[in-house]
């Protein structure tokens, strides 16, 4: 192996794990005796975990995260993956365009959306509400979903649904049947993608959400404009454990394979 | 190719259209309500003040230091992040592409469980990490290096450090995409053909990759001039962002009119660089979508 090669091993290296110590570093922080976040702990104890198990205030934040986080996925899910359907079905101009628009959420800038989901709940009284909750993330879900199944359609064979429906099948059922179980990977990534992206969402939350219906995040961003609170590296333990065991079940997902029919 | 295009019945095409925006309908209702009518509300808002027409929202560009300083900032974070991240995703995705299927597997992993990681979980380990009596400080002074600890945080350093970790997986996602595209033979041809691998690489590989640095480039530019959360965090009041500025005109001073005028002007800068970058790649592409 020339030098050259070494060197840039030896780079890739040292930035990766630059990539991951700040993702690892809050795991042995959360487990500290300590109130300050030195490293190494001084000592080591659940104090914090404690904390975030005996807080009401946080329990009802991550109640209210957790319901929105699997609410708004699942309605995402459905949604985009009747759009990217749809998206996939037609070479339209106009239909072309519609994409655009519907991937719009991902390069609006993130407080715009807030300030604009703001003025339209302020105005039908959807602030602090959980279903406000829901209907934004649902849109900012939405481009995850689509571009997940779409690229899970566009490997697939679209002759196989002609012959489903020439031997009398009708669309719906075309679809649940035959088109569904093959791009399942991809609705299941979207689906965990929508999850984990409401889950994380911040901007919009603090914009939109309050009183009992604080998310997670928000709640967490308030107390570290504050102080260093090292209740929060626990929680930051526990969504990381959530993040990982997301990207596992997208790869697992991605690598069984779809099952040839769905009537078995 | 759609399952009409072999059917000419004009009947069938019109059914097809019709089953093509019913299946669109629920989601554009969705990113109509929530995004488009309220882009809208907000151009009309940033040109009127007392039930008037007025450009003095916009005027304040001109006249208020603040505003473009802010503007000023924020450009140049992004123009610092995007070549950060250029700089430090390129290796990565060229490794990874040219690894064994394990080891990009591996290499691929380490930058995607980060990517799928809370944007503040992330902005609060740099905090823990950079500030004072951080692990970053008393690393350098247990080796001597420094003397004092240094100021990483509370700053614009701590906010490009945490911004260019957080975008990283977004530069070397598109680039590891087309890199994977570049086929081998190629630049075995190069090799074999006489030319360094210094050479190949500058004018084979390299060339064959700009689109995917394009794409990465533009969403890591873009990304960056509407963040909010690391320079809330971790610039100390002293790191003004475009983003910061939309928020604390409405918190603070509820100033709707100078909050939408930011906001469109933020807006037509990100859709000025994508309109920029669509010359050289589509859209769709940029965001995955192809």
């Amino acid at each position: 192996m020339s030098l050259s090669r070494i060197i840039l091993y030896v780079v890739v290296g040292l930035i990766l794990v630059w990539l991951m110590v700040p993702v690892l570093i809050i795991v042995p922080m959360s487990f500290s005796g300590a109130r300050f976040l030195a490293f190494p702990p001084p000592s080591w104890s659940l104090r914090w975990y404690e904390a975030y198990l005996e807080s009401a205030a946080w329990m009802q934040a991550t109640r209210v995260s957790l319901i929105l986080a699997v609410s708004s996925a699942i309605i995402a899910t459905v949604l985009g993956t009747a759009a990217a359907y749809a998206l996939n079905l037609s070479t339209s101009r106009l239909v072309r365009s519609l994409q655009v628009v519907l991937l719009l959420p991902l390069v609006v800038p993130i407080v715009i959306t807030a300030v604009g989901v703001f003025l339209v709940y302020a105005n039908v009284g959807l602030l602090a509400t959980m279903s406000g909750l829901i209907l934004a993330n649902v849109m900012l879900g939405l481009p995850f979903v689509i571009i997940s199944v779409l690229t899970g359609l566009r490997k697939f064979d679209p002759a196989q649904e002609m012959v489903s429906r020439s031997l009398g099948m009708n669309r719906l059922r075309t679809f649940f049947i035959v088109t569904l179980p093959q791009i399942r990977p991809s609705v299941i990534s979207g689906l965990l993608f929508a999850f984990i992206s409401a889950l994380d969402e911040t901007v919009v939350a603090i914009f939109i959400s309050g009183g009992e219906y604080q998310t997670l995040t928000k709640r967490m961003f308030t107390a570290l404009r504050d102080e260093i609170d090292p209740t929060i590296a626990a929680i930051s333990t526990l969504l990381t454990a959530i993040s990982f065991l997301m990207v596992i079940l997208v790869s697992l997902s991605a690598r069984t394979a779809p099952r040839k029919n769905a009537d078995a | 190719m759609s399952a009409s295009s072999t059917d000419p019945s004009l009947a069938h095409k019109r059914g097809e259209q019709r089953l093509v925006l019913l299946l669109l309908a629920p989601s554009l209702a969705v990113v109509g309500c929530l995004l488009i009518v309220p882009l809208c509300w907000l151009v009309w808002q940033s040109v009127r003040q007392d039930g008037a027409f007025t450009l003095a929202h916009y005027a304040r560009f001109f006249s208020d230091a603040v505003y473009w300083t802010t503007f000023l900032q924020t450009f140049r974070i992004a123009f610092i992040v995007t070549a950060a991240t250029v700089l430090l995703g390129y290796p990565i995705a060229y490794v990874a592409a040219g690894a064994s299927r394990r080891w990009s597997i591996f290499i691929l992993a380490m930058v995607i469980l980060p990517f799928w990681t809370s944007v503040l979980v992330r902005a609060y380990a740099w905090l823990i990490l950079l500030q004072r009596r951080g692990l970053v400080n008393s690393v350098l002074t247990d080796f001597g290096l420094i003397q004092n600890p240094l100021a990483l945080v509370n700053n614009e350093l701590g906010t490009v450090i945490a911004t260019v970790h957080i975008l990283l997986p977004f530069m070397v996602l598109p680039l590891y995409a087309t890199m994977q595209k570049i086929p081998a033979e190629l630049t075995m041809a190069g090799a074999s053909l006489g030319g360094t691998p210094f050479y190949v690489f500058t004018r084979v590989f390299l060339p064959l990759s700009l689109p995917g640095v394009v794409a990465g480039m533009v969403l890591v530019f873009v990304l960056t001039l509407g963040f909010y959360i690391t320079p809330e965090l971790l610039g100390g009041g002293r790191t003004y962002m475009v983003s910061m500025l939309v928020s604390r005109n409405i918190e603070v001073y509820n100033e709707w009119g100078a909050a939408s005028s930011i906001s469109i002007v933020l807006l037509a800068c990100v859709f000025l660089v994508f309109r920029l970058a669509s010359l050289i790649i589509p859209f769709e592409r940029i965001m995955g979508a192809r």
